[in-house]
């Protein structure tokens, strides 16, 4: 068994412009690499191309150009041993809205070839294990968005995958119900090591869970690390120290300059930095200060976010970006996404 | 959990009548669960039936009995007309809520998503005719039961046609409502009056005839009210196989392609 779940080369999605509008690169030339039994996730705002790689790599969308090799299986060539090698969870219900909850999980098991009697009992397995027995004989339109996005996840288990796609799992739930979500996600993997591959634009999300981040931006992967990884390359922690008297800020400066090894800007009264390894330095200086008279009136020192590495990265918030691209986006539905 | 996450072998090759049989199981069983839904979507016909049969009879001179005698069939093309022609809408709602993707992510035959669709059409057409009919007949309704059972016959052929336009309307509009109903009620009015159904055409002005004689669903009203007549062996029977059986080609192979090249 190859080590190599999902491997992508140059993969492109180019939309044609409707009307006026021009040619839209979703996804420019992808090349990944995910390993057997890894949790990635692809992290980016509204329009990155997040959903569209995706739906690439699940058959849902034939790609422009370039090529992709999914649990073993070309996506373009065998459609249907990718289809039925993995697992998928859209955006959207997986269940027919009209279906018991039950009836759906086993029509949905014989989908993948299984017998009445398999299906029947994979279908209780997992309403067990999800938790789904109190809304089982439900019909799926009945259901609360937590419930719902559990039914999801038990329909794209149904086959049992080797690799599960998630896009954007816990958009619209409650915390409560992201919580008891990933706690799913998490126990899934911990129990038969399904690789999970998923789309997020919470950042918490991402840094929290994912073993691996894939930063996703205008249609191109900007970097792919390990959270951790990705943050102590590209930022350190924000130090800010407000001094009481603002004309003590050059002196100032020099102290805490040299506790923390490198120079720092002082302006009105307040010095700013990002300082790799911050946390451990910032005592130190605070200490400086006080053996030379000066006075702080406050303090903090902030470890980076992965919305520090986004706007390392590309110049934006990701906060911002995705307050601009959802505006734009509210475009209607069915189009690329 | 206890399945280990291997993959579950499925058979290699296309299974696409197995797959057609899953797909039609599937979309019957809320159907099944809670039959009521197909009783009152009669709402609709028993209206006709309860205000417009009056009119008819007032107009016309005729006894109840001979009234819905030429009326009760066409009404019956009409249930068809009115449910199965906007059953497309179901599918559109699928599309919207999500459950129609997972389906093309499934590892099952995209022609057999609409053919299973389609056919699922054929149940509330069969329960729908014989409680109308049974409706009837305290009112002095009486039919042929060879003519019923073939009637039935020619409307599930329809159907299976005129459902499988109504997805392929669902496809090509998508995610637009509005133009899925404002195609869908261009067509089914003057379908409807075109036929026949609500008033005779012998009276109509020449184009109207001429429009009416091209039309399908005219064909296949006059063929259910000679079978539902007793009239098994007459012209328009065959007429109304052959248009109904036209009309299901044409749609089967409109809905397969339009499913085949949807995402």
């Amino acid at each position: 068994m190859s080590d190599t779940i999902i491997s992508t080369q140059h993969l492109t999605k180019r939309f044609p412009g409707k009307g006026k509008a021009p040619e839209l690169t979703a996804v420019d030339d992808l090349s990944i690499e995910v390993r057997r039994g890894e949790l990635v996730a692809f992290l980016g705002p509204n329009g990155a191309g997040k959903t569209t790689s995706l739906r690439m790599l699940t058959t849902l969308l034939p790609p422009t150009s370039g090529s992709a090799r999914v649990a073993g299986f070309d996506i373009a060539s065998e459609q249907a041993a990718v289809r039925a090698s993995i697992g998928y969870v859209g955006q959207g219900s997986s269940g027919s809205p009209s279906q018991r909850v039950r009836d759906e999980l086993v029509s949905q098991g014989r989908f993948f070839g299984m017998s009445a009697a398999a299906a029947a009992s994979r279908a209780d397995e997992l309403i067990e294990s999800l938790a789904i027995s109190p809304f089982a004989m439900q019909q799926v339109m009945r259901l609360s968005g937590g419930q719902k996005r559990r039914v999801d996840i038990a329909i794209g288990l149904m086959n049992a995958p080797q690799l599960l796609f998630l896009d954007e799992p816990s958009t619209g739930l409650d915390p409560q119900s992201r919580a008891n979500l990933w706690q799913h996600i998490l126990e899934l993997r911990a129990q038969h090591g399904t690789t999970v591959f998923l789309t997020t634009h919470y950042l918490e999300e991402a840094d929290r869970y994912a073993e691996r981040v894939m930063v996703m931006d205008g249609g191109r992967v900007v970097a792919d690390d390990t959270a951790p990884a990705l943050k102590a390359g590209l930022a350190g922690d924000a130090v800010e120290i407000r001094l009481t008297d603002p004309a003590e800020s050059e002196r100032a400066a020099v102290v805490v300059g040299e506790a923390f090894g490198s120079p720092i800007a002082a302006e009105h009264g307040v010095l700013a930095a990002a300082v790799p390894d911050g946390a451990t330095r910032f005592p130190l200086a605070l200490a400086r200060l006080a053996d030379d008279g000066i006075r702080v009136a406050a303090a903090t020192c902030v470890p980076p976010t992965l919305d520090d590495v986004f706007l390392a990265l590309t110049g934006r918030s990701l906060r911002e970006a995705q307050d601009a691209t959802t505006a734009e986006t509210a475009a209607p539905q069915g189009g690329p996404r | 959990m206890t399945a280990t996450p291997t993959t579950l072998a499925r058979p290699a090759g296309p299974r696409p009548a197995r797959d057609t049989w899953l797909v039609l199981t599937r979309e019957l069983r809320p159907v099944i669960r809670d039959p009521f839904t197909v009783i009152f979507s009669l709402l609709q016909p028993l209206v006709f039936l309860g205000l417009f049969s009056p009119l008819l009879v007032a107009q016309s001179g005729q006894s109840t009995p001979e009234v819905l005698s030429w009326f009760l069939p066409g009404v019956l093309v009409m249930i068809v007309l009115f449910g199965t022609g906007a059953t497309g809408s179901n599918l559109q709602y699928e599309m919207m809520f999500g459950s129609h993707e997972r389906t093309l992510v499934a590892p099952i035959s995209r022609s057999a998503l609409l053919v299973g669709r389609s056919l699922k059409e054929i149940v509330p057409i069969a329960v729908q005719s014989l409680v109308i009919v049974a409706i009837a007949l305290p009112f002095g309704y009486r039919t042929n039961a060879v003519g019923l059972v073939l009637g039935i016959v020619l409307l599930a052929i329809f159907g299976v046609g005129l459902g499988s336009l109504s997805y392929s309307l669902a496809l090509a509009t998508r995610a637009n409502e509005w133009m899925f109903w404002a195609v869908q009620q261009a067509l089914i009015f003057p379908l409807l009056i075109l036929s026949g159904v609500l008033l005779p055409l012998d009276g109509a002005p020449g184009w109207m005839r001429a429009v009416a004689s091209v039309n399908p669903v005219n064909w296949v009203t006059q063929g259910e009210r000679a079978l539902l007549q007793g009239d098994l062996g007459s012209p328009e029977v065959a007429w109304a196989f052959l248009a109904a059986a036209a009309l299901a080609a044409l749609g089967l192979a409109v809905g397969i392609r339009s499913i085949r090249k949807s995402d």
